[in-house]
């Protein structure tokens, strides 16, 4: 296969960037677009052009680390799939790829197609999380938990925190990526007594951190590769709803 | 050098509560005055990090990733083993303890494989307490699948992201630490050296991958848990930036390196398919629950898969192990896909695959169970090769997946370096030859919340630790050697890229130190490895700086690396002059081709110590003493 890509160049955070056009002539369809991306460096190197940058670890679509925009759709055309496992199959001869970085203001372009995603960890360390001190666990099976809440917990938790939610939404919301760690937790018995003070610590922290607001668009589910579904926002909305309330009640 | 294991003595069930009677405790107030540095957030990393800093240590806590929630124990799949006897079917520690023994081959050390089963049913409950969503039965108990090795059912898992979730787990600890103070996070940096004073482990020498900078942190004692090595080989299931690194820079310091040559082959791969290709990827042991792998019985049958019949079918496990069938352990299953492939039967393009097929399991159970069980390995199978495994057979193949061998620990987990504790994949010391499945999630988290937080307490409680300056010789020379490396790569300046070295590097690995090796190989090997490292230091080309993000430049440092752990492991492969687990010597095998282990000569961890750069490595020996399971060739037939 043949391919034009043009890709954006930024040297660091503080360097304006642009995009850069390569010509691929040897691409096979087998390979992931990473792969392709491995290639395209290994030329430029050898030609003593420094390579692109780019996130990438696991490469089984579960680490989270990869992820950039295709022709402005985050991770590329095909549903439910990080770039390192979209194959170059699923791109016609000849077309012209515009590969870009996620793009929102709290995730800062550290070179190229690499962003600054530390404000999604600063959000799990606001409450996304269960207080259970090592040590202190009782039996297991004490705790029922009944299969249908163990499933919706867990597609919730799928999650895998690469943030193409977020590239993705006009807003530059991180409502999704919020959401489904509230519902992760908040599905099981052992999320309920940390439930309101959750919502109301990391909804804040994501304000704080300058993630947008949600304003239902959707292309969030649309682009999420673990099919995280957007009921999880109406979810977080109910709890924070409910967290305010009470946390008002108590205060009055 | 004399390795003392420090066993405590007395009978097997009794030795951790009497380890952990014997041990000093450190005062809680105390506790804030000493600093601990943990290198790596996988399962081990995350979890000990979490701990010492509930503790109330001073805790820093690095990873090269962006995140610490990427750390490769994120992509196991299958899940984790525990004795919990929920499916009422005859399991307990001991048998867990045992079968782990066994299928380890007879190569480690009884008394921690003991203490990793009796701590395996207190994870699950910390996993719970978490909220870690494992699976469940309608009536809200946790559900159990069985896994190769074993034939019980005692594995706990999340769907195919069992160490997804057990990692997020760990993780959502570390960060609850991170917002309490009792946590540093460095992510986006590398530890590149181990600072070594007066003889302790007193630091490490960093480099910030986003500024370059290099730093030194100094502490009272250290732990790695940067997993394993399994990178060495090229292609392998790790993740792109597993590397041995952080290990290796601490052997160098005096660190001896366990059994390197005990690595595993994952029989459940997806085949390699072109030049280009980057990682392989693992389908989960799992599969082969409800899998049957078979070959055609002809060679060179190259017809679809279809249009085979039942009778030209070869299913050769559950042929040659009746009792065990598919479910034989992973050292086994690949050996036996290598063999069929070696007679010419193997199966798609290149030849070197077999079939993992689950028509029997769909007609059986129905695709909607199926699609329960494995849906998102089957999604990932077909998204990679573009075949769906409902109608087709999986086409797989053995790949480097585990390392057993790494850093020499006691039983307190610490190193020969006094204060250097290694913990999870990193460390040689549980799973022996070879590492039954679902078991490294329970090793990691076992360290990493149970042991690690005691014994590094008793060590801290030992010793009066004088104060470090940053500008203490023994640092700045740390300091400045990381330096001069940094700026050696950035200057050679030839004509071929680390990648295309990795990649030369990982060929001659897997072809002579693979699945199958022989005393000519391995000699070809060290001759080649060395050559080739020559080449490397003369040849490579690593373009950018030191001052910023440089990709190819971690790469660089990390394949030097590579070089020469990849010659210490073929040197410990032509040592032991044995088959055993993973280790396949093809002069040692029975007559039906099974391992041949000689108990007599090698029943011992082979611990090496670093002498220099073109020195060969000193050997000691552990012996290894079996009390309670009794070396038996292993049989699962």
């Amino acid at each position: 296969m043949r391919l034009i890509l043009h890709i954006w160049r930024q040297k660091s955070p503080a360097q304006r960037g642009q995009m850069v056009r390569y010509e691929m002539n040897n691409v096979n369809p087998d390979m992931s677009v990473l792969e392709m991306l491995d290639v395209l460096n290994e030329e430029l190197i050898t030609k003593g052009q420094e390579p692109v940058a780019f996130e990438h670890d696991c490469r089984e679509g579960i680490c989270g680390s990869c992820g950039f925009m295709i022709n402005g759709v985050a991770h590329g055309p095909l549903p439910a799939t990080t770039v390192c496992q979209l194959t170059m199959r699923h791109f016609k001869d000849g077309q012209e790829l515009y590969l870009e970085p996620w793009r929102a203001r709290a995730f800062p372009v550290i070179k190229d197609l690499v962003v600054d995603r530390s404000a999604f960890d600063r959000i799990i360390s606001s409450g996304g999380f269960i207080t259970s001190p090592t040590g202190s666990a009782q039996d297991g099976n004490t705790i029922l938990i009944p299969k249908e809440a163990a499933d919706r917990s867990m597609d919730a938790a799928a999650c895998i925190g690469c943030g193409a939610c977020v590239a993705a939404c006009p807003n530059a919301s991180a409502a999704l990526f919020t959401a489904a760690k509230m519902s992760h937790l908040g599905l099981l018995p052992q999320g309920q007594p940390e439930r309101q003070r959750r919502a109301l610590r990391m909804a804040s922290q994501h304000n704080r951190e300058g993630f947008g607001s949600c304003t239902n668009i959707g292309e969030c589910e649309a682009v999420c590769p673990k099919e995280i579904k957007i009921e999880v926002i109406s979810r977080m909305n109910g709890d924070y709803l409910g967290a305010r309330w009470k946390s008002r009640q108590k205060g009055a | 050098m004399h390795l003392d294991s420090r066993v405590p003595a007395g009978p097997i069930e009794k030795l951790w509560d009497q380890a952990r009677f014997e041990m000093k405790l450190v005062n809680p107030a105390n506790k804030l005055k000493h600093s601990i540095i943990v290198v790596g957030s996988g399962l081990a990393g995350a979890s000990a990090a979490a701990t010492l800093g509930e503790l109330g240590y001073n805790v820093k806590c690095f990873c090269f990733q962006d995140s610490p929630r990427r750390a490769h124990s994120i992509a196991a799949q299958g899940g984790i083993n525990a004795a919990k006897n929920y499916q009422n079917d005859g399991d307990s520690i001991f048998r867990l303890f045992y079968d782990t023994v066994k299928g380890g081959d007879f190569r480690s050390r009884e008394a921690n494989v003991y203490r990793l089963a009796q701590i395996s049913v207190n994870i699950i409950d910390q996993c719970v307490a978490q909220g870690v969503p494992f699976a469940r039965e309608y009536g809200g108990t946790l559900s159990n699948r069985s896994f190769g090795g074993a034939q019980v059912s005692r594995t706990f898992y999340a769907r195919g992201q069992t160490g997804q979730q057990l990692l997020l787990g760990a993780y959502q600890a570390l960060e609850r630490q991170v917002d309490a103070g009792r946590v540093t996070m460095y992510p986006r940096t590398e530890m590149l050296d181990l600072i070594v004073i007066d003889g302790r482990a007193r630091g490490i020498v960093t480099r910030n991958l986003v500024t370059g900078k290099v730093e030194s942190h100094i502490a009272d004692a250290v732990a790695l848990g940067t997993g394993g090595y399994g990178n060495t080989y090229y292609l392998s299931t790790n993740a792109k930036g597993s590397n041995c690194t952080a290990i290796w820079r601490a052997h160098k310091r005096g660190a001896a390196f366990a059994n390197p040559c005990f690595t595993q082959i994952h029989p459940t791969c997806i085949p390699v398919s072109g030049e280009y290709q980057s990682k392989l990827t693992l389908m989960s042991e799992s599969l082969r629950n409800d899998g049957r792998i078979w070959v055609p019985k002809k060679i060179g049958d190259k017809r679809a898969p279809g249009q085979i019949s039942e009778e030209e079918r070869d299913y050769y496990l559950e042929r040659k192990y009746p009792s065990f069938g598919n479910l034989v352990p992973r050292d086994v299953a690949s050996r036996n896909s290598k063999a069929v492939c070696d007679e010419g039967r193997g199966v798609g393009e290149t030849g070197l695959g077999v079939y993992l097929d689950f028509a029997d399991a769909i007609r059986r159970l129905g695709v909607d169970v199926i699609r329960d069980r494995y849906g998102n390995l089957f999604e990932m199978y077909q998204r990679i090769t573009d075949e769906n495994p409902y109608q087709v057979p999986m086409r797989i193949f053995p790949a480097i997946h585990y390392t057993m061998g790494g850093l020499w620990v006691d039983y307190y987990l610490m190193s020969t370096i006094p204060g250097l504790f290694v913990i999870g994949e990193a460390n040689f010391s549980d799973h022996g030859a070879n590492r039954l499945g679902a078991s490294a999630l329970m090793q990691g988290l076992s360290d990493g919340y149970f042991v690690l937080p005691y014994t590094i307490g008793d060590y801290i409680a030992r010793y009066k630790f004088e104060k470090v300056e940053s500008s203490h010789p023994d640092v700045t020379r740390a300091e400045s050697e990381v330096a001069d490396m940094t700026k050696q790569l950035l200057s050679i300046k030839g004509k071929r890229t680390v990648d295309s070295f990795h990649r030369e590097l990982g060929k001659i690995m897997w072809d002579e130190c693979g699945m199958a090796r022989n005393a000519e190989g391995l000699q070809l090997a060290i001759g080649k490895i060395r050559e080739l490292r020559g080449q490397y230091w003369k040849d490579v080309n690593v373009p950018g700086s030191a001052e910023d993000l440089n990709q190819s430049l971690e790469k660089a440092g990390r394949v030097a690396d590579f070089f020469e752990l990849a010659e210490l492991i073929c040197v410990d492969a032509l040592h032991r002059n044995e088959s055993c687990g993973g280790h396949f010597r093809e002069e040692y095998q029975t007559p039906d081709g099974e391992a041949q282990r000689n108990d007599d000569e090698f029943s011992y961890a082979a611990a090496w110590s670093y002498e220099g750069p073109d020195t060969p490595s000193h050997l000691d020996k552990e012996p290894l003493t079996f009390e309670y399971v009794h070396p038996s060739q292993r049989s699962y037939k």
